[in-house]
């Protein structure tokens, strides 16, 4: 064997991090407007390391697997700028109101029509929800090892990879054997930027459901097998629907609260412990730490 | 009865103060539920580890003791407590929202079936009506956490499918010794019918402490010094409610020039651009190549012995004081207030 069956699980995200005055609105709801949809950062420290493995074993493949609404193609064709091989976009209305674990239910049915495959690399978290949980789920469903928070890679052969984790106290660095899904911490290498030879390549790629919004394409994708982003929804990964969106996720949200900023104008205070002891409460209570 | 589960880490055969907060959490749940409070340790050469956490109100300890299940690996301990939730059936199950929680939950709820809400600021027992049905859900767990990067608050909550699980990070809860002389009993697990030899598919080659590499960039609160905290001495307060608060530490260019912080810490025009959630600058006259790095978090908080400090023209809070004498009292008063 000279290269690996690589998945990448990449998702969509709204850029929640550096939050400036702006994010807010005066009605105390979020304003997405600003917040533009990005890849989530720790699941391109995923690629990167996908794409190291690729590095040594050149004969390798890069699946970026997604799953989101229709304009999420864009993640994949992110990928396929950097060096990924193909990508696969998962979408249907009926995935809309999954938690971790009906999402992770539907990423785990199409890797396993993927059927073939050595690695999977996650994000640890993603930011709209830093819940961590999806990478984890996948590994269990589809009853192989886990290993979360990779730093590095240390080595990897056709009998094992091994791996450098950032705990909170330490590092500790594990082997084990494949396949395995490995969730990628911040602290990895970044991502390498698109590579304009693939930015050529594959500017024109698109999902099926990209060309019916807008068919100028279509005879060029169609003589181009390398230009076609592949599309499933529901019925393509023979998922059970009642696994899959609100009726399959057993977290439901009661309530929302916004936070509201304060008003511009600035308190003074002075070092009293009337004073202080006031400020602290005020910031517990509207949530700005605690 | 379906009882309140702790999942309790181990550092050293020493139980973890995130899983001490835990029982002690999970004791006013219990009783507010008229229940038992259950942990499970899972671990090697355990002999005793049940009389440190008894007086946190556990009523029964379950025990998993074998060489091999120290230091912590996932799949062996996910069947263990796959199997010890399932043939217990609780309501509540509570882990740690460390490495190794964050590491066991999503698993152990994927093979459960049921929901996980991470990193929960707030627990509560509530009931939930849905209109629609005309059901009546009571003593439901409350799941209450921020989301959005902290621009909402979510609460969370289980209804049809259980247990009800949540994780909570280190410090989030209040540790409080229940009755010191409170006993419990023991279940000790065979192991072997717990887990199989392919649970060990995973070898740990080494394990070390190593510091990370700073990242004030993604910090979303940071504890700023300038020049006016005096000294590399004087910024050990700084780091000390950094760390209560999960906050980074920054520094004026000032502050770095003097040698009171590393340099990949600074913040300006000639450092790195921060935009957190709150921004606390400690000794910090705000000059404009200070400013332009910072001027774009979403609350500003400046400690300066000068009323007239450049910086607290942009600043939210003013706080006319000392660092030294400030920063301490809000350490104390966070304390006591955020339980
Ligand atoms: C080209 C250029 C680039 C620069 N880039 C940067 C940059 O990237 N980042 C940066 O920070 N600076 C930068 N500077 C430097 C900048 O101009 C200021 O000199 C610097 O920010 C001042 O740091 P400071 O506020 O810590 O110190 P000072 O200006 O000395 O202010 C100290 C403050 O502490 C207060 N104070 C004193 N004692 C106490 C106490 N016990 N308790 C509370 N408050 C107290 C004082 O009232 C004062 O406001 C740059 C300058 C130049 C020319
Ligand atoms: N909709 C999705 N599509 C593809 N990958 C996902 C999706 N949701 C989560 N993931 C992966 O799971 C990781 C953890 O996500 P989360 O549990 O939401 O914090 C992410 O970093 C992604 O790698």
């Amino acid at each position: 064997m000279n290269g690996f069956k690589i998945v990448v699980l990449a998702k969509q995200v709204p850029d929640t991090r550096n939050v400036g005055k702006d994010a807010m609105k005066e009605d105390g709801t979020v304003n997405r407007a600003v917040l533009p949809a990005i890849f989530n950062p720790e699941d391109l420290n995923a690629l990167e390391l996908a794409l190291q493995v690729k590095d040594k074993y050149p004969e390798s493949v890069i699946t970026v697997l997604t799953m989101g609404p229709p304009r999420a193609a864009e993640i994949i064709r992110e990928g396929l700028y950097r060096g990924a091989n193909n990508g696969i976009l998962i979408t249907d209305r009926k995935f809309a109101g999954s938690d971790t674990l009906a999402t992770s239910y539907a990423i785990s049915q199409a890797i396993k029509k993927i059927k073939d495959y050595d690695l999977i690399f996650a994000g640890r978290q993603a930011i709209d929800g830093d819940t961590a949980q999806v990478g984890p789920q996948v590994a269990e469903k589809l009853k192989i090892p886990q290993i979360t928070y990779a730093e590095e890679l240390k080595e990897i052969n056709k009998d094992k990879i091994i791996i450098k984790r950032r705990l909170e106290r330490g590092v500790e660095t594990v082997s084990c054997q494949m396949p395995v899904l490995i969730t990628v911490h911040s602290s990895a290498d970044d991502c390498r930027p698109r590579h304009a030879k693939f930015l050529m390549k594959y500017k024109h790629a698109r999902t099926n459901s990209e060309l019916e919004e807008n068919n100028e394409l279509k005879d060029l994708i169609n003589n181009r097998e390398y230009l076609k982003i592949t599309e499933w929804n529901v019925v393509d990964i023979e998922a059970d629907i009642t696994y899959l969106g609100l009726s399959g996720s057993p977290t439901k949200v009661k309530n929302i609260e916004n936070i509201v900023l304060q008003s511009k104008e600035a308190k003074n205070l002075e070092s009293t412990d009337q004073d202080l002891e006031s400020f602290i409460i005020e910031l517990i209570e509207n949530h700005t730490i605690g | 009865m379906r009882n309140v589960f702790v999942y309790c880490e181990l550092e050293d055969n020493i139980i973890a103060d995130v899983s001490l907060e835990l029982l002690t959490k999970g004791k006013s749940l219990a009783s507010q539920l008229n229940c038992k409070l259950e942990a499970i340790v899972i671990g090697s050469n355990l002999n005793e580890i049940d009389k440190q956490i008894y007086k946190y109100g556990v009523d029964k300890v379950h025990l998993a003791d074998d060489k091999r299940l120290y230091p912590y690996l996932t799949l062996p301990h996910t069947s263990i407590v796959t199997k010890i939730l399932n043939d217990n059936n609780p309501q509540i199950v509570l882990f740690g929202a460390t490495s190794i929680g964050r590491d066991i939950a999503p698993r152990v709820a994927s093979s459960l079936r049921c929901g996980l809400t991470a990193d929960c600021t707030s627990l509560v027992i509530g009931d939930h009506y849905v209109k629609k049905d005309e059901k009546e859900y009571k003593n439901l767990l409350y799941q209450i956490r921020p989301a959005f990067g902290g621009n909402i608050i979510a609460t969370i909550i289980n209804p049809d499918m259980h247990p009800q699980m949540a994780t909570v990070r280190e410090g989030v809860m209040k540790m409080e010794v229940f009755n010191e002389t409170y006993k419990g009993e023991i279940k000790q697990i065979n192991v072997a019918d717990y887990v199989s030899d392919t649970d060990f598919v995973l070898e740990i080659i080494e394990r070390h402490i190593e510091k990370s590499k700073i990242n004030i960039k993604g910090a979303s609160i940071i504890i700023a010094g300038g020049y006016g905290v005096g000294s590399k001495e004087n910024f050990k307060v700084l780091y000390e409610l950094a760390n209560i608060l999960g906050a980074e530490v920054g520094g004026s260019r000032a502050a770095v020039d003097a040698g009171f912080i590393e340099h990949e810490r600074q913040i300006g025009q000639t450092g790195t651009t921060v935009r957190p959630k709150l921004y606390i600058a400690c000794g910090i006259s705000g000059a404009v190549q200070h400013r332009v790095g910072m001027e774009e978090s979403a609350m500003i908080v400046s400690i300066n012995t000068d009323k007239n400090a450049p910086i607290n023209s942009i600043a939210d809070y003013n706080i006319h004081g000392n660092v030294a004498e400030v920063l301490p009292k809000l350490i104390h008063f966070y304390k006591k207030n955020s339980k």
